[in-house]
C-alpha cells in the first residue's frame, strides 16, 4: 500500500509543480492569456456536474441534487460561503433523512 | 465585496471553505480507513498528495479490489487539472525558490477558484490563494485525522449531506466570475459535457474533456476576465 500512496502523492505534486516551470513566455499571449482564465471556471464547473449528478460511472439523480440547487438559491440571495455550505449540507440531509431521494 | 476591510472579508471566506473542506476531510478519513488503509497512510495521502479528488478516487479503486496501477493512473489522471491551475496562478503569484515550491503543493481547486475570485486585483488574488491553501491545507489534514480515528463512529458521513458541499463549494468559488452570460455558458458547456461523458469514460477524463469544450465555448463567445491591477 505505501508505494501505492507515495508514487500517486509524487505524481501530484509533479503535475503541480509542472504549472509553475512553464516557461512564462510561452503563456504570454493574448489567446494564452485568455485561456488561462477560462480553465479553472471550465474545470471547476465539470466537477460541479460530476459531485452532483454522477455517481460511479452512471448518471443520478440523488439528495446531493436539492442541495446544490438550495446553493445556487443561496447564492442568489447573497448569502455567505459558510452559509451556502451549510445550507446545501442541510437540504441533503434532510431529504435523505425524509427518505426523498436516496 | 461587502464590509469596510477586503483583506478581513478574504480571510473570513478562505476560513469558510478551509471549515467546509475540513468537514469533508473527515469524510474522507473515515471511507479510506473503511477502505483498508492504515490511519498513517490514510494521513499521507491528505499531508503529500494534498487533492481531494484524487484521494477519494484512489481509495475508491482501492476499496473496489482493483491494482495499484489502476490507482495510481486515476488518481494522477484527475490530478492533471491542478497543472493547469498552476499554469493559471503562476503570472498572478510570480513565486520564485521554496515559495513556489509550497505554492505548488497547495494548487489545488479551492485555492485556485478563490484567487480567479479575486482577480481583478493582484494582491487580493494572492492573499486568497494563500489564505485559502494555508486554511484548507490545516483543516483538511485535521479532518481526516479526526475521521480516521474516528471511523468506527462514524457509518455513513452522507448522512450530514457533506457529499453536496463539495460541489456546493465549488459553485460558490466561481460565483464571482459567472456575471456575464458567456462565463455562464463556459461553465454550462463543461458541467453538462462532464455528465454526459462520465458513463463512458474512465475517471479524470470526463473533467478534461468538459474543461476543453468549456474553454472552447468561452473562446468563441468571447468571455473575458476584469483587467488585471499590474
Amino acid at each position: 500500500m505505501w508505494p501505492t500512496i507515495l508514487i500517486a502523492s509524487g505524481a501530484a505534486y509533479g503535475l503541480k509543480l509542472l504549472g509553475y516551470v512553464v516557461p512564462e513566455k510561452w503563456l504570454d499571449t493574448p489567446l494564452a492569456r485568455r485561456i488561462t482564465v477560462l480553465i479553472p471556471i471550465a474545470l471547476l464547473s465539470a466537477l460541479i456536474g460530476l459531485w452532483t449528478f454522477v455517481s460511479g460511472t452512471s448518471i443520478t439523480f440523488d439528495a446531493r441534487v436539492p442541495g446544490v440547487l438550495a446553493a445556487l438559491v443561496a447564492l442568489l440571495l447573497r448569502a455567505p460561503f459558510l452559509v451556502v455550505l451549510i445550507v446545501a449540507a442541510a437540504v441533503t440531509a434532510v431529504v435523505r433523512a425524509l427518505g426523498w431521494l436516496p | 465585496m461587502k464590509g469596510t476591510d477586503p483583506r478581513r472579508a478574504i480571510i473570513g471566506d478562505a476560513l469558510a471553505i478551509g471549515i467546509g473542506t475540513g468537514a469533508y476531510g473527515i469524510s474522507f478519513g473515515a471511507l479510506a480507513v473503511a477502505s483498508g488503509l492504515s490511519v498513517w497512510q490514510t494521513q499521507a495521502l491528505s499531508l503529500l498528495m494534498f487533492t481531494g479528488a484524487s484521494q477519494f478516487a484512489l481509495i475508491a479503486v482501492i476499496a473496489s479490489g482493483g491494482s495499484a496501477l489502476v490507482a495510481i493512473s486515476t488518481a494522477t489522471l484527475i490530478g492533471t487539472r491542478n497543472t493547469f491551475y498552476a499554469v493559471a496562478m503562476a503570472p498572478i503569484l510570480r513565486v520564485r525558490g521554496l515559495r513556489r515550491l509550497l505554492a505548488a503543493q497547495w494548487t489545488i481547486d479551492e485555492s485556485t477558484g478563490m484567487a480567479v475570485g479575486h482577480e481583478d486585483r493582484r494582491d487580493a488574488a494572492r492573499l486568497a490563494f494563500w489564505s485559502t491553501a494555508i486554511a484548507i491545507y490545516v483543516l483538511w489534514n485535521l479532518g481526516t485525522l479526526l475521521g480516521a480515528v474516528g471511523a468506527g463512529f462514524i457509518e455513513d458521513p452522507n448522512v450530514f449531506g457533506l457529499d453536496a458541499a463539495a460541489p456546493a463549494a465549488f459553485l460558490a468559488l466561481i460565483w464571482p466570475r459567472l456575471n456575464s452570460w458567456p462565463m455562464r455558458w463556459v461553465a454550462i458547456a463543461s458541467l453538462g459535457t462532464a455528465v454526459i461523458l462520465a458513463p463512458f469514460l474512465s475517471a479524470g477524463l470526463p473533467v478534461l474533456l468538459a474543461g476543453a469544450a468549456g474553454i472552447a465555448v468561452g473562446l468563441v463567445l468571447g468571455a473575458r476576465a476584469p483587467e488585471v491591477e499590474r
